[in-house]
């Protein structure tokens, strides 16, 4: 895999870095739902290395897992089986209370409908990730406003989501997703309601994370978008199909 | 193994700073979750309202009542105080028969004679343990005058004793003495009243004043009286101002004899009464109860026609005091039952809620909201609810209160305990129906709240 290094990457610290650092492993999870006397099993062993500055698509048909697989990633859900590492953490033992911290403290997440909570202003939502990590009213205000410019917005700080544009809304939870500076930015169709206009900031803006050596695992069914990324994912029937490096 | 070191410059400064982990209690984020409570709760603005209502109305009730029943209790006490707890008041009352009997008669009006007479009291005296001292007056209604101006009061022929059998004081001047008593000398003392209307500049003492034909000097003033309600009541008039003059037992018998005559739509309406009232002085309090009843015993022995009136303070105390604990049951009961109804009110909307904001807290949950986060989150919410409730509800109580004072001219108290209770059990009902709420918002799977519509 080392030799699929991405080649823009004008950080050289970041370049020297990547296909080093494992970021986050899942090693042969499983995932069963049970209804009553029925168990499905949906994720029938996967196993993924996430390296630092990854750039990952995941793609497959409706039911294939990747829902599951982002829930699992997202620590909102745990495997059934396997065992999943974020950083040196094994989470897929962890208490509830456990999860919460990780997720507040390593994980940021964009949705497909932006998931911005409406009674508060755009401010207000950048700072809720700090918030449930204890930074000071000042440090946090300060952090946010800093996102805001990053992804454009400082000068519609006092609005209401539902002021804002789709694209405007989807930048705000980007700048929300990076507040606590997590290890992994996880999308699960981050432009699947957006017009292609809308949708092309918001890929730039992921191009630009990329560059600055985030790590960005992103679902979608648009193959456009799965160009962009630099290692593509595919799933089928709960299993990976493929996993191929790309250079952009 | 983390990769967390690698940072744009541009938002990379920030983890120098150490997020400080919380675990107790924190202020601001106490204020922050207040605060996000306090916007959802404005959001809401009418249903809000609507489901304080129960709250509001509980707590305003219980403070209004307790105030009603601590002012009668207030007023009951204050009786007590002005009567004495160690006295019993027995008073002349026209019985109802000897009226009618006269009004049918042919002739010349007879005079009615009914009442107490100088015997009942030396009988009561002497054949009674207990009594200590008995104060009889006569009380014949007047017209007192100061030159031009004149006032219609209660002129009082009574012994020396009565001012401290009454707990009664004087605020100027003296009371009259034992040997103005015996020689039926023309002194008076004016209540504070009749003083303030006759001398309304000038200082009443050493000047006199002109009751049918006499001067009698002015000696003493007595303080105002207040409250004093069965003080009125005992001159038979008691709707009149406690307005009263006071001058020798002896006096009064021998200026104004025994026989009133009134003037009446039907004629002339004359009574003979030999006492109006008599104040007995027992020893200590322990006996007063069984005393009046002895007294009543006594009397009916004397009286063919039930022609008096027996009035025992402490019994009229402990009446009110059971009334008192009465309204207190009966406060409290609604109390409960009002805040319970309100209580459910807000579980109902909080749960409402919780469904309402399933979204929010998939969201909130996915962002790194512990479950006791969110729990205390709603927790607050409901808590405000409560004591926005509570609040509204310890300003109408106060309210309430002033309005049946200034109205209906009941003495109502609130005491500063019944709004500091009843808020705080208001708080409190916001914490217990609260909780339902709060847990079922935490226990939800981030996963399912996420995709919740």
């Amino acid at each position: 895999m080392l030799e699929t290094e991405s080649s823009e990457n004008t950080n050289s610290d970041v370049t020297a870095i990547r296909g080093q650092d494992i970021v986050a492993s899942v090693d042969d999870i499983r995932k069963t739902y049970y209804m009553g006397a029925l168990s499905v099993e949906v994720l029938h062993g996967i196993s993924l290395d996430f390296y630092q500055g990854d750039y990952i698509s995941i793609m497959g048909p409706s039911g294939c897992g990747k829902s599951t697989l982002m829930n699992i990633l997202g620590c909102l859900d745990q495997p059934t089986e396997g065992k999943y590492f974020l950083g040196d953490q094994d989470t897929s033992k962890m208490e509830d209370d456990e999860l919460s911290s990780i997720r507040g403290a390593r994980l940021g997440f964009i949705f497909q409908s932006y998931n911005l909570i409406q009674q508060l202003n755009v401010l207000e939502n950048i700072e809720m990730p700090l918030f449930y990590q204890g930074y000071s009213e000042g440090d946090s205000h300060e952090i946010a406003m800093g996102l805001a410019a990053r992804v454009g917005l400082d000068d519609r700080v006092d609005h209401k989501p539902f002021e804002l544009s789709g694209g405007q809304q989807q930048r705000v939870a980007i700048a929300r997703a990076l507040a606590v500076d997590p290890i992994i930015i996880l999308a699960d169709e981050p432009t699947g309601n957006l017009d292609s206009k809308s949708g092309a900031e918001i890929l730039n803006l992921f191009d630009e994370l990329h560059d600055q050596g985030k790590t960005l695992i992103m679902v979608t069914h648009s193959d456009e978008m799965a160009e962009r990324s630099q290692r593509l994912v595919c799933l089928r029937d709960g299993l990976v199909e493929s996993d191929d490096r790309r250079n952009a | 193994m983390t990769g967390a070191t690698l940072n744009s410059p541009k938002i990379g400064s920030r983890l120098n700073r150490s997020p400080s982990l919380v675990t107790g209690f924190n202020f601001i984020r106490f204020k922050k979750i207040t605060e996000v409570g306090i916007k959802s709760i404005y959001s809401h603005g009418l249903r809000s309202l609507l489901t304080v209502l129960g709250i509001v109305i509980g707590v305003a009730a219980v403070i209004a009542m307790l105030a009603v029943s601590e002012g009668a209790s207030y007023e009951a006490q204050q009786q007590f105080r002005d009567l004495g707890a160690s006295n019993i008041l027995v008073k002349s009352v026209k019985p109802a028969e000897v009226e009618e009997s006269s009004r049918s008669g042919f002739g010349p009006p007879q005079a009615i004679v009914y009442g107490l007479t100088t015997a009942d009291i030396t009988t009561i005296r002497n054949s009674i343990p207990g009594v200590s001292n008995v104060i009889a007056s006569r009380i014949v209604k007047k017209n007192v005058w100061n030159g031009g101006l004149n006032m219609n009061t209660d002129v009082v022929g009574t012994s020396v004793d009565y001012p401290v059998s009454r707990n009664y004081n004087l605020r100027a001047g003296r009371f009259f003495s034992e040997s103005e008593m015996r020689d039926h000398g023309n002194v008076v003392v004016l209540g504070d009243e009749v003083a303030q209307a006759l001398f309304p500049i000038d200082n009443p003492l050493g000047k006199t004043i002109r009751i049918d034909s006499d001067y009698y000097n002015i000696v003493g003033i007595m303080e105002s009286e207040g409250f004093s309600n069965l003080g009125q009541n005992q001159a038979g008039s008691s709707n009149s101002a406690p307005s009263r003059v006071f001058i020798p037992f002896t006096s009064s018998k021998s200026r104004f004899g025994e026989t009133t005559t009134r003037q009446t739509a039907g004629g002339v309406e004359s009574e003979t009464v030999e006492l109006h009232e008599a104040i007995i002085q027992v020893e200590g309090q322990d006996g007063v109860i069984e005393v009046g009843e002895i007294i009543d015993q006594i009397l009916q022995r004397r009286h063919k026609d039930i022609d008096y009136a027996i009035e025992v303070p402490l019994a009229l105390l402990r009446q009110a005091e059971e009334s008192a604990l009465r309204d207190q049951i009966v406060a409290g009961a609604i109390a409960g039952i009002s805040l319970l109804v309100g209580g459910i009110g807000i579980m109902n909307i909080m749960l409402a809620s919780v469904t309402e904001r399933t979204r929010e807290i998939g969201i909130r949950r996915a962002l790194g909201a512990k479950r006791k986060d969110i729990i205390m989150q709603f927790l607050i919410e409901a808590v405000i609810l409560s004591g926005v409730g509570g609040l509204i509800g310890v300003v109408l109580g106060i309210v309430i209160p002033f309005i049946i004072s200034a109205f209906w001219g009941m003495t109502t108290i609130v005491t500063p305990l019944a709004p500091i209770l009843a808020f705080s059990i208001s708080a409190l009902i916001g914490v217990i129906f609260g909780i339902y709420p709060s847990i079922r918002a935490a226990d939800m799977d981030p996963v399912e709240a996420l995709r919740h519509e």
